[in-house]
């Protein structure tokens, strides 16, 4: 087990570097530098930058150097001295701004991943145990609607019904006198009464997707003649199907465990934007449309690399609880 | 999940509510068709209901089961013998049902008797009686077992539930009883996940699974079916033991008349879910009533012991009656890298394989961790002449090399080293050195006959364009000579001409091979492979088939190359046998020298595990075991 | 998805080698004579079973009337995308009225604002009517981009008229033609990306598939690779870079590339998988023994084997490609006005506020879903049915 774990870790790095170039190579895309696009942007509105200053900041960033040395400035910088650059748009460094919005972000994918679980890991469960029931075809109609809508529109009916029938304000995690007091019991109680909705809305299409897997999953295994075996033995039902085919069932569930943090940081930047939520999604639409690169690029990296490590995790855990994997036999 | 105590309080209140089922469902003993029944089955239906219709496995069927006897359920697939067995303890796979009848049994000699089938499947009184009362072992155990459980763990469970012993207890009680099943090194096996054992050693947890909780009833639905001959041979003589041992009942459940005629007491021989016939096993195998029955056996090989005669006398020592001296009196060898050749065959090959290797790389090491190449020999080193006109039957358990050794014939694999010296009368040519293209004209004049009769008919063509393929592409035929050809064909393996249009699923197992045989004989070719040709179908289609085969070779004149790991069909109908072990070829020679008098170890230990089809020479003969160097091979993972 | 019946547990083999099982089998299954069954090709026993799948009947149903819509959008709008009538800014949907002695009519309506809330107001005449009927003359179209006609299948029957059946716009234009409208990119776009990323996945996956080895292994790693990277940030950074002043058919051109650059890796992985399958099975290894040549091999012997597959998990992907186009566009991204999808038409719904005083303007989405669920519809029903020989499922 110990040697497995070094080695898909040590399988990870080569990832994380690709990974690394990728996010550079995006965030280099848009035509033209973000030096041009924000001098031309300042002069619009009148002002003018040193030119001195610019050009310090031409050498600083490396904007007329090739693409390997300007990535090789770029990564060094965040490798040696966890310095992200600057953002343009803001003027301040992007680890302050990445930093003061990460907790939310995380905060908020790891509800949705654990409402996504509670929900949707019981009814596929329930689905595939009484299939072909009227509760198992309502969960399947209701799972191929969720699957349907796009998590903007839900942010916006949900938002519209707490708005027009609870009279919540849905902007935001946090009510107005909260926003900017200090932490405390009220805060957090207020913060988690904002949080449902974008929970819902960011979970809504994972969930049902969980769902179909795992009833698809649990059909396979519950018909298995191991389960036969077991219930030969006089085990009641509910422990039987615990005990076995819900945990070989949960197992390509697990794996896949990794894959599912990308799709909630794609949900979470279209939901934050439509409520307004002071995550790191609207911060990096609002990078990316105004090129602001390294606020952008230093976003994906550092959701590229949740990602990655959620995916090791997933699979050292898959390995973890089966013997399998961890014996090299599947 | 549950704490000790709370379990063993959800134990009793089970108990109880077992006690009050099971009280319901008591019957009066007088109700028992025969006294000394243990289970007394009457008008048992069990029907499967689906989308694609109704089918009634279980026909309503009687069956009496004597205490401490063998009762063998035989029967082709199809025929219900299964679903009956699981109806005992209502553990018929979705979404079978029983409709009907009564199943007594009575699991103590003068007990109360119990009507199982009024219990309900989910309820606590079947449950007191499954993996207590009455014990199940199933065919596939690496199915039947989960994977990701430890065997000391699913075993365990039964004493959970039907005991009071302490964890510590049950864990030397399991410990145990796999020294009981006899697998070795037990302390340590008991940790072991079913992957990391052999075919033979999951079995054996599993009948210690099926016999911790000591029943009184054990039900083994065909057991040996996936393990190989001489594995079989050892579980067969296990479970003869333990039965004795542990005075139990057995049901077995089999395809096999082999078996039956080794093992069973009192024989049930059932067809479309009705019973056809019932009696004692000397009566069923010489005096068959019924003429499926009797079908049935004419469908076996007539053929007695292969190692000596039964001896009437048998005063000393019936069991170990040794074979007869082989007149050339050498000594038996067990050099598996030595091949023992009998006499050479005097007429011409075909087919001269010469010093014949196949390795493969395979990759072990885990998903992530260090990958070391390793090499596998799968054909080491095989000389084997194939005369022309004859048949030569290729024989070995799983994993010998036999099956390797016929694709590299047929040049499916590339062999790594070595000479297929194909002569048809115009000169020998070296089919192992020929380019793909070289090779296209050889492609018709070897041919196969695969073993499944599913997978090897691409679902999506006609049987004409399966059948026709080979001359399609070779330019040789076409339009409506081509159709003229592909159904004279059919007709020539017994199919009906208007056949050719339907695609491979309006057709049964046996039709579908024909539908193999056809498109290899297509071609005319002079060399046909057929590799377990025969293995999937069910006995009597197997032996319309083999006819089939024999039929063609002396009409067409051909040569066949019959690879097969069941000795009694390759003895019915091979003029020469070699035997595989490893990928070594450890004897050859004419088969009935061969089967008379064996020279090598690893081919009398084979022969010797075949079950022999007549109950009166049961145990008259010597198992005997091979074992070259003493390595555990049973340990090494059949996966 | 999965097995939910079991064969009757009796045969050791998952077939019955014996009996005439399987062609009876399928007699009852499909309620069709021997046979016909018997010589039915694989498309006709998918279609069979596929017949069987309600909801998909319903979802087949429902695209096929979307795309005819889609196609003929000129015919079915009552107005043209670029006629609107200033006045009527958010005007509410109108129902139409009806009696026998008048037909179908709306009263018209006069907008105003609210002094107070700057809220639209909107006084009904009910004096006058606007006259309503079928294959009315109205705003001129060109009929599949080359017939010039001007007949609308339903509308005012005075051209000046303006009649709103699903509201109007901020710009007092028709939601219910521009939906229509819309619907020819916003459908459009999931077939043309998906196209192109089953090219790639075809390419690609059948590289892999086809050359094992070192080859895979590196394709294998590409793709996981790919899949790691968060979707939605990679296509606003894509998308990003299509320069603002490109013409809509650029755009449209470059987004659906920018969607199906992302949506090629499962498709590849799919195929992959199911022609490492399929090159295993014995009938493959049959007609290479046959002598039949490769390319033959793939095309007459493979393809057909998994193509139903294929295009089961095709269908699948159109559908999040719709969604990715609507999102998108949604954030001001992909497609922008004059452009007219539906993502575009949602960028109109962006806040709580506009939503609460004109809650028709989500009715695009609406399309959205109606679309993507019966597009999932099909691909599940085919999906189910695309192996029409192995086990039900």
């Amino acid at each position: 087990m110990l040697r497995f774990t070094i080695h898909r870790i040590l399988h990870v790095i080569p990832t994380l570097i690709i990974i690394s170039v990728i996010s550079f190579f995006i965030i280099q895309l848009p035509p033209g530098d973000f030096l041009t696009t924000q001098v031309a942007a300042l002069e619009a509105q009148g002002e003018s930058i040193d030119p001195a200053q610019l050009d310090a900041l031409r050498v600083r960033y490396g904007i007329d150097d090739p693409f390997w040395i300007q990535y090789w400035k770029w990564i060094s910088n965040i490798l040696l001295h966890g310095d992200f650059g600057l953002s343009f748009q803001f003027q301040r460094p992007v680890i302050d701004l990445i930093t003061e919005r990460l907790p939310l972000t995380i905060l908020l994918g790891v509800a949705t991943l654990l409402f996504t679980w509670a929900i949707a890991l019981p009814a596929g469960i329930y689905s595939a145990i009484k299939q072909h029931s009227a509760a198992d075809y309502t969960i399947s109609v209701v799972g191929f609607i969720a699957l349907a809508v796009p998590n903007f529109l839900a942010a916006l009916v949900l938002a519209y019904i707490g708005f027009a029938y609870f009279g919540q304000s849905v902007g935001g995690l946090f009510s107005p006198e909260y926003v900017n007091a200090p932490w405390s019991l009220a805060k957090v109680g207020d913060l988690l009464e904002h949080l449902w909705i974008p929970v819902l809305v960011i979970g809504l299409a994972g969930t049902a997707g969980i769902i179909r897997t795992m009833r698809a999953n649990m059909l396979d295994e519950l018909y298995k003649p191991y389960v036969t075996t077991a219930r030969a033995k006089g085990l009641p039902e509910g422990r039987n199907i615990r005990k076995y085919p819900l945990r070989i069932a949960l197992n390509p569930f697990i794996s896949t465990v990794g894959w599912s943090i990308p799709s909630i940081f794609d949900g979470e930047v279209i939901v934050a934007t439509v409520l307004a939520l002071g995550t790191t999604g609207p911060l990096l639409l609002a990078a990316l449309k105004s090129q602001d690169m390294f606020l952008a690029g230093g976003i994906i990296l550092i959701i590229a690399v949740l990602t990655v490590v959620g995916t090791l995790i997933s699979d050292l855990l898959l390995a973890a609880v089966d013997p399998r994997v961890r014996f090299g036999k599947a | 999940m549950f704490s000790a105590r709370r379990r063993i309080r959800e134990r009793d209140r089970a108990a109880q509510t077992a006690r009050r089922g099971l009280a319901a469902a008591t019957v009066d003993a007088a109700e028992l068709s025969e006294a000394d029944a243990i289970l007394d089955i009457q008008g048992l239906k069990t029907t499967f209901h689906s989308d694609e219709g109704t089918v009634h496995a279980v026909d309503d069927i009687d069956l009496v089961v004597r205490r401490g006897r063998t009762t063998c359920i035989v029967g082709e697939s199809g025929s219900g013998k299964s679903a009956t067995a699981r109806s005992i303890l209502q553990v018929v796979d979705n979404p079978g049902l029983i409709e009907g009848g009564r199943i007594l049994f009575r699991a103590e000699p003068n007990g109360p008797v119990r009507d199982l089938a009024a219990l309900k499947s989910q309820g606590d009184a079947i449950r007191s009686i499954r993996g207590r009362e009455i014990g199940i072992i199933f065919q596939e155990p690496m199915s039947a077992l989960s994977p990701v459980h430890t065997i000391g763990n699913q075993i365990s469970e039964v004493l959970e539930l039907h005991s009071d012993l302490s964890p510590a207890q049950i864990r030397e009680r399991v410990i145990d009883e796999l020294n009981n099943v006899g697998i070795p090194r037990a302390d340590e096996r008991v940790d072991a996940f079913t992957f990391q054992l052999s075919g033979g050693m999951r079995q054996r947890a599993m009948i210690a699974m099926a016999l911790i909780a000591r029943p009184a009833l054990l039900i083994a639905d065909e057991p040996t079916t996936a393990l190989d001959v001489t594995t079989q041979a050892q579980i067969l003589d296990l479970l003869g033991e333990l039965k004795s041992e542990l005075s139990m009942t057995m049901i077995f459940i089999t395809h096999d008349l082999g078996v039956v005629a080794e093992i069973a007491d009192d024989v049930v021989v059932m067809r479309h879910g009705k019973v056809v016939e019932t009696g004692p096993v000397d009566q069923i195998f010489h005096d068959p009533q019924h003429d499926y029955t009797k079908e049935l056996l004419a469908s076996l090989p007539q053929r007695s012991a292969p190692l000596g005669e039964p001896e009437d006398d048998g005063a000393d020592r019936p069991r170990a009656t040794p074979p007869p001296e082989p007149a050339t009196a050498v000594e038996v060898v067990s050099d598996p890298a030595r091949t023992l050749r009998h006499e050479e065959a005097s007429a011409r090959s075909l087919l001269r394989i010469r010093d014949l290797r196949m390795e493969f790389d395979a990759v072990s090491g885990n998903m992530f961790g260090r990958r070391r190449k390793e090499k596998i020999v799968a054909v080491n080193g095989v000389d084997l002449d194939i005369t022309e006109g004859a048949t030569l039957g290729l024989v070995g358990e799983s994993g010998c090399g036999k099956t390797t050794l016929g694709r590299c014939v047929m040049r499916a694999y590339d062999p790594t080293g070595g000479e297929l010296l194909y002569d048809d009368g115009s000169g020998a040519v070296d089919l192992a050195s020929l380019s793909q293209k070289q090779l296209l004209p050889y492609r018709r004049q070897v041919r196969m006959v695969f073993q499944d009769p599913y997978g090897s008919l691409n679902p999506r063509m006609t049987v004409r364009q399966v059948i026709g393929e080979p001359l399609r592409v070779a330019g040789l035929a076409k339009g409506s000579e081509l159709d003229d050809r592909v159904e004279a064909m059919l007709e020539r393996v017994g199919l009906k001409r208007s056949m050719a249009s339907r695609y491979p699923h309006a057709f049964s197992g046996g039709e579908r091979q024909r539908i193999g045989i056809a498109r290899a004989l297509i071609t005319a070719p002079k060399l046909v492979i057929a590799d377990e040709a025969v293995s999937a179908l069910d006995v009597s289609v197997r032996t319309q088939i083999l006819e089939l085969l024999a039929d063609l070779q002396d009409e067409l004149g051909l040569t066949y190359l019959f690879i097969s790991h069941d000795l009694s069909v390759v003895e019915r109908i091979c003029d020469r046998v070699a035997v595989m072990y490893y990928g070594n070829l450890v004897e050859e020679g004419p088969a009935e020298r061969l089967f008379a008098n064996p020279q090598h170890g690893y081919t009398r230990a084979l022969l010797s595990a075949v079950p022999v089809a007549d109950p009166r020479l049961r145990g008259t003969r010597e198992r005997i075991v091979y074992r070259p160097d003493e390595d555990e091979s049973e340990e090494e993972s059949a996966a | 998805m999965t097995s939910q019946t079991q064969l009757p547990p009796a045969a050791p083999k998952p077939a019955d080698p014996t009996g005439t099982g399987t062609a009876d089998n399928l007699d009852t299954e499909t309620g069709r004579s021997r046979s016909e069954v018997t010589s039915a090709p694989q498309w006709k026993l998918i279609w069979w079973r596929f017949r069987r799948h309600r909801l998909a009947m319903i979802g087949m149903v429902i695209l096929v009337m979307l795309y005819v819509v889609a196609l003929f959008a000129g015919f079915f709008a009552p107005f043209n995308t670029t006629s609107y009538s200033g006045q009527h800014a958010y005007q509410p949907p109108q129902i139409p009225h009806f009696s026998f002695s008048e037909g179908f009519y709306v009263h018209p309506t006069t907008g105003a604002t609210d002094p107070e809330t700057l809220a639209p107001v909107f006084t009904e005449d009910t004096s006058q009517m606007v006259h309503l009927g079928f294959f009315v003359e109205g705003d001129p179209y060109r009929l599949l981009g080359v017939i010039d006609a001007n007949v609308h299948f339903f509308g005012p029957e005075d051209p000046g008229e303006r009649w709103y059946a699903l509201g109007a716009d901020r710009g007092g234009g028709d939601l219910l033609s521009k939906i229509i409208y819309g619907s020819q990119i916003s459908l459009s776009i999931g077939l043309v990306g998906v196209a192109i990323s089953l090219l790639l996945g075809l390419i690609l996956g059948g590289i892999s598939g086809y050359f094992g080895g070192a080859v895979d292994t590196v394709l294998q790693r590409i793709i996981e690779l790919f899949m790691s990277i968060p979707t939605l940030p990679l296509w606003l950074g894509l998308a990003a870079a299509v320069p603002p002043q490109w013409g809509p058919m650029q755009t449209y051109l470059m987004i659906t590339v920018i969607l199906s650059l992302v949506g090629w890796t499962s498709l590849a992985r799919v195929i992959r998988g199911r022609l490492l399958q399929t090159r295993g099975e014995d009938y493959v290894l049959a007609a290479r023994l046959d002598g039949v040549p490769t390319g033959r091999i793939i095309f007459r012997h493979m393809l057909p084997s998994f193509s139903s597959h294929i295009i089961a998990t095709v269908s699948l992907a159109v559908p999040a490609m719709i969604l990715s186009e609507t999102s998108l566009s949604f954030l001001g991204l992909g497609l922008r006005a004059p452009a007219v999808s539906w993502g575009v038409l949602l960028q109109n719904a962006q806040s709580v506020n506009v939503v609460a005083t004109a809650p028709w303007l989500i009715l695009p989405g609406v399309a959205v879903v109606l679309a993507v669920v019966a597009f999932n519809f099909v691909g599940d029903g085919l999906r189910d049915s695309a192996d029409p020989y192995g086990k039900r499922s």
